[in-house]
């Protein structure tokens, strides 16, 4: 017995310091409920980032390649011509994974409103639930028709799949556009009456139609479809490089090219449209997103540059064109930062190259587009240097890259507000402690999600078998 | 006209839904966890995967809906439990990331490494999902959230013997569920030695649901007094119902009536989750908060009513055509091989 003594000791000694710290702990997270630290501030905007820069992608894929896939199958049934047939079995099949990475990653951003911005959906989020709750329904009815087109391919008539699938463009379609009127309120807050603390005279409907849905709505169900279409013509064209030039691999390429290329145009229209409205309804991240910091007439459009104190330096800049752009008239006067109260500014550098980064993506991309159409009309034909597919391959990287510098300069653009003009984002964040924790953890599962989700997309690639989640036949297993 | 009331009840109802639908789904990946070694278990988890592989991505939007109808209709509700539950919250949503992903994945998996890898992961987090969303019912129903933001201690709320208990029942009542649906697939499959194998642990399981809510009702008495005095008064009937279907679809289960077991384990389920709001009723957060005073506007009530009375047109007809084509899936799938 003797010896054993001061192990015991030792061990209850141990016992009773383990106990003590967890008091402290838990001590701690009793005297929880005092505002956010700066950290876990920084870690919730972090984490939302994140989860939505990520899902933003898969959404864009659900809204968008169901349009290709019944493309190539409708050309399938026109044309009996199998290689379309082909393209789009495969594209749904990479649709069955997209979407369900898609269908998880947006059910935690519904998390994660709650999760860490409780102040805000506690106070508004009956003003605000309404197009989220559309877009429930769209949600389902997407997920339903999905189920049904992948798994009736044989059970259906050609025709009759064809139009079951159908619904699932149109309710792609509708939930992007419902979830984006969400964001569009929170840059144009109509429809209650601020009362302290609480909202009053809540209107919903005039809250959903709120005057940034128009053009935020389509400006990014265009991006949806270019960013489809560019990402997976890219895939093909890289085939192509590597010598893969048969009728399936240059389908494959130029049916979504072909999309994305013509409705490329078309957005270069929609975003200056969109500029144009965020100029007269959000002076404050116009003057951010053209670094513009002095009010005048005439003002210049500025071209990248570096953001020091309150100057921009080393931009290019092209006069009056900022106030053509944003008010049609050379002379018109644009507000600038020295009008937005300090802290009321969002960080100017971030928003500004954003900016330049999308219109930068957008023109390039516009310019591929026009290549591809000149060369076509003159000889009916893609273009015959091996730089067009080269650039092509990378066009699907450049497109998300807009999408997401377009997202930054929405949000972060917005900033100091979550509620332009109601509610700050420090007031919006959850007072729990230890949100840090938790933004580790889910950046740990998005690392690994992006890692095996791409894995499994060239395991896709590779084997040329249909297997979708939803499919009937299940993958050989072991044997 | 308590239009509060109605949207109560709705949101009820879709919760009820997610748990009859999503919850076999999870309890179905629980029984891929226990389906065995790969060889023999693949006839297992080769009807697992063709019950669930059309109809979970829709069966899991039911947890979307409730969570926007209840920040639309009890805003302040939603923030007091997201706030003080972020952390088992959090967890559940990582689960379902990992669930929807791993079963995603594993479809396209060709190696059995990566089979095996992506199985383990859907499986385990089959059973870890409905284990923390059964804590945080545990946690809300024994008034450990109140009202506010964060106010509650975020580690106690969903730590404590009521959590434990919701934890753990929702696990079992999953595993029970697709126990029930399986013996019946199978059987429809043409495959009744698998149809045994699921019906002999689906007998266990319904044994232990049984201990584990008795012992939890005692416990309840102790942990959770006024969820206890609800039950055991107003809901009594409830939970009387839920003990009978409860019997009543293992008799089934023991005497091979499939068709039945399935209906008696689904409205034994039902009765559990609506003894729970019952017992509370009209508070929403104990101790005193009722629904009529967390409320939203009425506005906002009647146009979240119209956009669920337009989506119910909607999606009725449509998830009918669903899951007759899963079934017909299931019924002719088999044949062949």
């Amino acid at each position: 017995m003797g010896t054993w003594q001061p192990a015991l000791g030792l061990l209850a000694e141990t016992a009773r310091m383990a106990a003590t710290a967890g008091a402290g702990v838990l001590e701690v997270l009793r005297n929880a409920a005092g505002p956010a630290s700066p950290q876990d501030l920084l870690a919730a905007r972090t984490q939302m980032a994140l989860s939505l820069g990520w899902h933003i992608v898969l959404a864009c894929l659900g809204v968008g390649m169901p349009a290709l896939i019944l493309l190539a199958e409708w050309r399938a049934i026109r044309t009996g011509d199998d290689a379309y047939m082909r393209l789009a079995h495969q594209w749904a099949t990479a649709v069955g994974v997209l979407f369900a990475a898609g269908a998880v990653s947006g059910t935690i951003l519904s998390f994660e409103l709650g999760l860490l911005w409780p102040a805000m959906m506690g106070v508004y989020g009956q003003v605000i639930g309404l197009p989220f709750a559309a877009e429930g329904v769209a949600f389902f009815v997407e997920a339903i028709f999905l189920g049904i087109y992948l798994y009736s391919w044989n059970r259906l008539t050609p025709k009759a799949h064809l139009l079951a699938g159908l619904p699932v463009l149109l309710a792609g379609t509708a939930s992007a556009f419902l979830v984006v009127c969400a964001n569009a309120w929170m840059n144009a807050p109509v429809g209650f009456t601020p009362a302290g603390a609480v909202v009053r005279n809540v209107n919903p409907w005039r809250a959903m139609f709120n005057p940034a849905v128009p053009h935020e709505t389509l400006h990014m169900i265009v991006a949806a479809f270019m960013v489809s279409g560019f990402l997976v013509a890219g895939v093909y064209a890289a085939g192509m490089l590597r010598g893969r030039t048969d009728r399936y691999h240059r389908l494959g390429f130029l049916v979504p090219f072909t999309l994305a290329a013509a409705l490329t145009p078309v957005q270069v229209v929609v975003g200056d449209w969109a500029g144009r409205e965020v100029a007269r309804l959000q002076p404050a991240k116009f003057a951010a997103a053209e670094a513009l910091f002095q009010t005048r007439a005439g003002a210049p459009l500025s071209i990248g540059g570096i953001v020091s104190g309150d100057r921009l330096h080393y931009s290019i800049e092209v006069p009056k064109m900022l106030s053509f752009l944003a008010k049609g008239s050379f002379d018109a006067v644009v507000q600038g930062l020295d009008r937005v109260p300090r802290p009321d500014r969002a960080p100017v550098g971030i928003v500004h190259l954003a900016f330049d980064l999308m219109v930068a993506m957008g023109f390039a991309l516009l310019a591929l587009s026009a290549w591809l159409a000149w060369s076509w009309w003159r000889r009916r034909g893609t273009p015959r240097s091996p730089w067009f597919l080269r650039l092509a391959a990378l066009s699907g990287v450049a497109a998300v890259i807009a999408v997401e510098a377009g997202w930054t300069v929405t949000e972060v653009g917005r900033q100091p507000w979550t509620v332009y003009g109601h509610m700050r984002t420090f007031d919006a964040v959850n007072p729990a402690p230890g949100l840090w924790n938790g933004f580790v953890v889910v950046t740990l599962v998005y690392l690994v999600l992006t890692v095996v989700t791409l894995y499994v997309l060239r395991l896709l690639r590779r084997g040329g078998q249909v297997i979708a989640p939803q499919e009937p036949e299940p993958a050989p297993g072991p044997r | 006209m308590d239009v509060a009331r109605v949207v109560l009840v709705v949101m009820w109802v879709g919760l009820t839904l997610y748990a009859l639908l999503a919850g076999a789904d999870f309890g179905a990946g629980a029984w891929d966890l226990m389906a065995g070694r790969s060889r023999p278990g693949m006839p297992r988890r080769k009807l697992i995967e063709r019950a669930i592989g059309p109809v979970w991505e829709a069966n899991h939007v039911w947890l979307i809906f409730v969570l926007v109808v209840l920040w639309t209709a009890f805003p302040g509700v939603f923030a007091s439990v997201m706030s003080t539950l972020y952390i088992p919250l959090t967890l559940a949503a990582l689960g379902i990331i990992a669930r929807g992903t791993a079963f995603a994945f594993r479809k396209a998996a060709r190696e059995l490494w990566q089979r095996r890898l992506f199985g383990g992961a859907f499986a385990i987090s089959s059973v870890l999902t409905p284990f923390f969303l059964g804590t945080v019912a545990g946690g809300i129903a024994s008034g450990r959230v109140p009202p506010g933001l964060a106010r509650g201690n975020i580690v106690t709320s969903w730590l404590n013997p009521t959590s434990i208990l919701g934890g753990v029942l929702a696990v079992l009542v999953c595993v029970y569920l697709a126990g029930a649906y399986l013996s019946d697939d199978a059987v429809e499959g043409g495959k009744p030695e698998v149809a045994e194998w699921f019906r002999a642990r689906a007998l266990v399981a319904a044994v232990v649901i049984g201990a584990v809510a008795l012992g939890g009702l005692a416990a309840l008495r102790w942990d959770a007094r006024p969820l206890y005095d609800g039950l055991t008064g107003r809901a009594l009937p409830v939970v009387v119902a839920s003990a009978v279907f409860g019997v009543a679809s293992l008799v089934l289960l023991w005497w091979r009536v499939y068709s039945l077991v399935r209906a008696a384990a689904m409205l034994g389920v039902i009765a559990i989750l609506w003894g729970w709001p019952l017992a509370q009723y009209p508070v929403m957060l104990p101790p005193n908060l009722t629904y009529r005073q967390a409320a939203a506007e009425m506005s906002v009530l009647v146009a979240t009513m119209v956009v669920i009375a337009v989506g119910v047109l909607l999606i009725a007809p449509s998830m009918a055509w669903l899951i007759d084509l899963q079934r017909r899936g299931l019924r002719d799938g088999e044949s062949p091989e």
